[in-house]
């Protein structure tokens, strides 16, 4: 087990140095600051109210459909362009340390990029009284939210050597469960109940409500379980007779 | 100690290998022999546990390397056909990072380190990223990296590919200064590479396994064949058809131009190879004279390792390649 989180780590490590020796990991904490930044202080004062729903709910969820698979999109499929996964997984190292090293490296950078956020919820703090508990909830939601896009970005990312091509297809699968629950009102209540369930967007606006919910939680972990276990798959698919 | 058993792989409907089997015994270099194409890196592939094989198995030191593959994968260094690296790492780094994954005890990565970059001569690239090394550099990175553990068994997959001559010659040494201690596979479409270095030539083509022994026993096997090389002054067309038309003559081509300085005008350069034990000069000389040609070269040289190679591998379908450019 010991050996397990050591190789693990060793993959967090590198790529976390890739991102940032490379100009990526810069960009895009840059860009996503840039952005986000605009909407909140765009809004703040029209709206007068300390709150942060419209980032939680609308603008960061937007903003991480991007740029998860921007992300994600060249960890694996560059190893595979480049020939280098043959010399990763011929190392006595196993299929699933790959992935979650590679999967903890994206997490740390979303981490990272949400943590750099923290300006807007002290700003409303010093503005007005926002509710704490849903400040928590919402950033909460967010992560979680943002690691089921990273788990589905690494899984499309294994399947291809061509970078754009796991862009695309992450990115059809992120908008997919994030827009069944904006479409639901034209199917009727028993499928728009079961749809509501499966949308990410769904479970998001329960915890930034500030009640956090072990189903929801469930939900994205069983999410980010289930993209990464088909991660590995791809990955090992090189091994099918 | 290597055994390969049966290997059979399949690519979809394309077979690259059918029925492979050879054994390699601890401490000996083997050359893997083969055109492009002939299925020596998809060996590569298996024996490394990169990939199963469609049938067969391939046992290192008795153990199977799907079963145990961790195991196996722990006692084989290997650089890829291509050899990929991380660009955007240095040296050190690179080599660091394998240490790591190789589950070495942390007290020996620097010492280790230190004895690559000696080995392999990378002493003054340490600054750079692996992306900005030259193509001989990476190599030995490549190298490099194989051996950093030690391992009881190394797989070299075209490891002087896009070198110049004076890089070959480095790699080469490289090579066997390593290789004394050690199984050793090497693959290689380069001849004097497995002449200067093997103790056992494998030939494989079209995934089948053609010919097996030492350099100088395939030597010895080609014996009596005979390369003749003539010009004639004539018309080209008939003269080949003359040369063709000869009771003896194993193949016809026209003679390799790369060294040699180009026909004159009117004339042909013609390989002729001769079945064993047939000397033909005095038949050609007859074929010449009756038809009033000029002869103006003839030579005769015992079989190289490359006409070995040549035979087995092109011979297959000797008829369409009989008086191809060869």
């Amino acid at each position: 087990m010991n050996a397990v989180l050591a190789n693990t780590w060793t993959f967090t490590i590198k790529e976390l140095r890739s991102f940032f020796n490379s100009a990526v990991a810069y960009v895009i904490l840059t860009l996503f600051l840039f952005i986000t930044g605009w909407f909140f202080a765009s809004n703040l004062f029209l709206a007068n109210q300390a709150d942060l729903r419209d980032i939680f709910g609308a603008i960061v969820p937007m903003i991480l459909l991007f740029f998860v698979p921007a992300i994600t999109m060249r960890m694996i499929a560059e190893e595979k362009k480049s020939g280098t996964i043959e010399l990763l997984v011929t190392l006595p190292v196993r299929d699933v340390e790959i992935v979650l090293g590679k999967y903890l490296a994206a997490l740390i950078l979303l981490g990272s990029a949400l943590a750099l956020t923290f300006a807007y919820p002290l700003t409303i703090s010093l503005l007005g009284s926002p509710d704490h508990g849903a400040l928590v909830g919402g950033y909460l939601g967010l992560f979680l939210m943002g690691a089921a896009y990273l788990a589905i970005g690494l899984f499309t990312s294994g399947l291809t050597p061509n970078q754009i091509v796991a862009f695309i297809t992450g990115f059809v699968i992120i908008f997919v469960l994030f827009m069944l629950d904006k479409v639901i009102v034209v199917f009727p209540a028993t499928i728009a109940s079961i749809l509501e369930y499966i949308s990410v967007g769904y479970h998001l606006e329960n915890l930034a409500r500030g009640v956090i919910d072990s189903r929801d939680v469930l939900y994205y972990l069983s999410l980010i379980g289930l993209f990464l276990f088909l991660a590995v798959r791809s990955l090992e698919s090189r091994k099918w007779r | 100690m290597i055994e390969v058993r049966n290997l059979t792989k399949d690519y979809g409907a394309n077979r690259a290998i059918e029925n492979v089997n050879f054994t390699v015994p601890t401490g000996q270099i083997l050359g893997f022999l083969g055109p492009n194409g002939a299925g020596k890196t998809t060996t590569m592939k298996i024996i490394t546990g990169f990939m199963p094989p469609t049938e067969g198995q391939v046992l290192v030191d008795n153990m199977d390397a799907i079963d145990h593959s961790l195991e196996v994968r722990r006692k084989i260094g290997y650089l890829p056909e291509n050899t990929p690296l991380y660009t955007d790492m240095d040296i050190i780094g690179y080599l660091t990072f394998v240490q790591r994954l190789r589950g070495l005890p942390k007290s020996e990565h620097a010492v280790r380190t230190k004895r690559m970059i000696e080995l392999c001569g990378l002493g003054e690239m340490l600054k750079k990223d692996i992306g900005e090394l030259s193509k001989g550099y990476r190599q030995r990175v490549g190298v490099a990296q194989a051996m950093i553990h030690d391992p009881e068994i190394l797989i070299l997959d075209e490891p002087t590919v896009g070198l110049d001559p004076n890089q070959i010659v480095e790699i080469r040494d490289l090579i066997k200064e390593l290789g004394r201690a050690k199984t050793l596979i090497l693959c290689t479409h380069i001849l004097p590479e497995v002449d200067a270095t093997c103790d056992r030539v494998l030939i494989i083509n079209r995934g089948k396994i053609v010919a097996d022994g030492s350099p100088g026993q395939l030597r010895a096997a080609a014996s009596g064949h005979y390369r003749l090389t003539v010009e004639i002054k004539g018309p080209s067309d008939q003269i080949r058809a003359a040369l063709v038309g000869i009771s003896g003559a194993a193949r016809v081509a026209i003679a390799d131009r790369d060294g040699a300085e180009p026909p004159l005008a009117g004339c042909a350069r013609f390989v002729v190879e001769s079945a064993p034990g047939k000397d033909l000069r005095e038949t050609v000389f007859g074929i010449v004279r009756d038809r009033q040609w000029i002869l103006l070269e003839m030579h005769r040289e015992a079989t190289r390792l490359e006409d070995v190679f040549r035979q087995l591998t092109v011979g297959a379908d000797a008829g369409s390649s009989m008086g191809g450019d060869s």
